[in-house]
């Protein structure tokens, strides 16, 4: 995973509620392999076709929405849309928490700012926006706000690290709870039939 | 003296492989299920050169995608083909479990996985689907997961996570004569909101829950992601006890004595603290109706169409505006008067034996006057459907009776509402698009939606009572 500290770029702006990741992938798409294209070219793909969105340009890197962005479906393409097509943060009030991991898993940062926030961000002109996991910050033109994002996320964004590594580091604590644990309860595995 | 604990921190704290300093845990995950989507993650562990590291814990469903006509023929859309095939081939080469497109216990995989017996009380479950938040009717801690974890799952059996927040939604009372788990649900959304429970893992409780068969108590926990929780849960009792007894995957004889023994434990102390609190009144809850795009967006029946101009929040307003548009409404109609083009009785959600026999109970000697879909919660189902004669009644009525999948609730596999089609559906999400480009969904229980099949417009289903 690529390490994310700052960075400067210009901001889509969806001053929509409730953007679910069917809108940011509809599901039809998905049956199509990521690779070689990627998924950039379906982000918000019917949305924009009806006009009810503004249509994510080259360049952006950056988007700023209202609350409850990326609820529904667990799916990961969703994400895998906004990596693609550039997207490496996305600021919201709230966010889907299935969406937000998995943003955190593709090197995305899922940047939570107040109401307020991110009304004023949605208002400003269209400047470049600097998002600084470092500091904490998102700066725009003369607009300035702080964002919260999980510590343990923010760790993991600003070194690039892998999960499963971790995971296999810890092998010997597996073995010890799955020993421990098949005594306790035998009758967790499943039954054959 | 121990500490009081709620349900949730027992499940969470006897599944904790390796604290690390930073706060994350790692979990044991008792069960697994993969479907056609999947495919990334089985990617991501090929791209390692790493095994799933418990096969035996590991079961494939093929739901999402898989057509819901023509079953035992080859799938004529080549590029489901490939998805089915490719969860065939994964599965096989790790030695999975599978419940394939030909398999007679085939099914929605949050169906399939229940009915068979392979969710249990006390068990971590994930799923690359949101809706895995269903298996915590049992009383065990299930959640939807993203295609890394599931990589990460296959490769060790375990998951980094963070503890969730605690909260207790508690419902009183005893519901009106026809209210179901779908009512309660839409009502508790539409209180808390789609975001309301977001970081939380929610309890269900209180006596209108306690009273609710599993099937009600799978819908409620099914539909805990649409308030935005982690998970949901119901904590296991009696009725979880005599369900589970005899499934194919359940333990039996002294092992199955030793797990009901231990689900006895699985409770939240009475002097438990919980993060939130919420609680409604059950005698207050009228069937309920999503009118706009969002499952916050549900009223009683018997109400109206919000008019934007009088709700003081502007952003709200706004989102009502938006949702009045798209599903070309009147700010202040009655409910009653929305007239739908068709109805779909299925999903996760709302496809059980249960439901099923709640929606033919209003089917039975009527037409239904527009066109309509019921696809059952798993092959199973089905044939109990068909053997108790609701099959009948539902193809009398002139409803297509079709195999099971996830069909019209998501229109992976071209079930689709058609675009400005308004369909009155007993699924978990009413998005823009989510059934089709251009769709308009009224989500409501299966008796509400059989009684719109009858009328040709949302309708209270005491009318029929």
């Amino acid at each position: 995973m690529r390490p994310f500290t700052s960075d400067t770029a210009a901001m889509l702006k969806l001053p929509v509620a409730n953007i679910d990741t069917d809108q940011l992938i509809p599901a039809r798409f998905m049956k199509e392999p990521r690779q070689p294209e990627g998924y950039g070219r379906f982000l918000l793909h019917d949305l924009a076709a009806k006009g009810t969105a503004p249509a994510p340009r080259a360049g952006q890197t950056v988007l700023v929405a209202r609350r409850n962005f990326g609820c529904g479906s667990s799916r990961e393409a969703a994400v895998y849309a906004l990596a693609d097509f550039g997207f490496r943060a996305v600021i919201a009030p709230t966010f889907g928490d299935i969406f937000a991991s998995n943003c955190v898993k593709n090197g995305v940062v899922p940047a939570t700012v107040s109401e307020e926030d991110a009304e004023r961000l949605l208002d400003t002109a269209n400047l470049p926006v600097t998002v600084d996991l470092a500091a904490l910050t998102i700066a725009c033109g003369n607009v300035v706000v702080p964002f919260t994002i999980d510590p343990v996320w923010r760790t993991q964004l600003l070194n690039g690290w892998d999960d499963i590594d971790l995971t296999l580091a810890e092998g010997d604590a597996i073995a010890a709870f799955t020993a421990r644990d098949g005594g306790a309860r035998p009758w967790a595995v499943p039954r054959r039939v | 003296m121990q500490l009081p604990a709620t349900l949730f921190d027992r499940l969470w704290d006897r599944h904790v492989v390796a604290r690390r300093a930073d706060g994350l845990s790692l979990l044991w995950i008792d069960r697994h299920f993969v479907h056609e989507g999947s495919h990334h993650a089985f990617g991501q562990i090929a791209a390692r050169g790493a095994p799933v590291a418990r096969p035996d814990l590991t079961f494939g469903v093929a739901d999402h995608y898989v057509p819901t006509r023509g079953r035992g023929g080859p799938v004529p859309d080549a590029s489901i083909a490939r998805m089915v095939a490719q969860l065939g081939a994964n599965t096989a080469a790790h030695h999975i479990t599978l419940f394939g497109l030909d398999d007679r216990r085939q099914g929605i995989v949050h169906v399939t996985g229940t009915e068979q017996g392979l969710t249990l009380p006390g068990l971590t479950v994930v799923c690359g689907d949101s809706h895995t938040s269903t298996h915590g009717a049992f009383g065990a801690y299930a959640f939807g997961i993203g295609a890394s974890e599931v990589a990460h799952v296959l490769a060790t059996q375990t998951l980094w996570q963070k503890k969730p927040k605690r909260m207790r939604i508690s419902v009183e009372g005893e519901t009106a004569p026809g209210i179901t788990a779908k009512d309660i649900m839409l009502t508790v959304i539409a209180a808390i909101g789609a975001d309301g429970a977001a970081g939380h893992a929610i309890e269900y409780a209180g006596s209108a829950i306690r009273a609710l068969s599993m099937e009600g108590r799978m819908t409620l926990c099914n539909m805990s992601i649409e308030a935005g929780g982690r998970c949901g849960m119901v904590a296991p009792d009696a009725t979880t006890i005599a369900y589970l007894k005899g499934r194919p995957f359940a333990p039996e004889g002294a092992l199955w004595d030793m797990a009901v023994a231990d689900w006895a434990g699985l409770v939240s102390d009475a002097d438990a603290d919980f993060d939130r609190e919420v609680s409604l009144a059950a005698a207050q809850i009228a069937p309920t109706v999503t009118w706009g795009i969002s499952p916050e967006q549900a009223l009683p029946i018997d109400a109206h169409v919000p008019d934007p101009d009088r709700i003081a929040d502007p952003i709200k307003a706004a989102a009502a505006r938006d949702a009045i548009d798209y599903m070309a409404l009147t700010p202040g109609q009655a409910l009653q008067s929305i007239a739908i083009d068709r109805v779909f009785i299925g999903s996760c959600t709302n496809a059980r034996i249960e439901d099923l026999r709640a929606a033919a109970q209003v089917l039975a000697g009527r037409k239904a006057v527009v066109p309509g879909l019921v696809s059952p919660g798993s092959s199973l189902v089905k044939r109990q459907a068909e053997d108790e004669g609701l099959a009948r009644i539902f193809t009398e009525a002139g409803l297509e009776w079709v195999d099971s999948g996830c069909s019209m609730c998501v229109g992976m596999n071209g079930d689709i509402v058609q675009p400005g089609e308004r369909c009155a559906s007993t699924t978990n999400r009413n998005f823009k698009g989510r059934q089709g480009p251009g769709a308009r969904t009224h989500l409501m229980s299966p008796a509400m939606a059989a009684a719109a099949a009858v009328t040709g417009t949302l309708t209270d289903v005491r009318r029929f009572a």
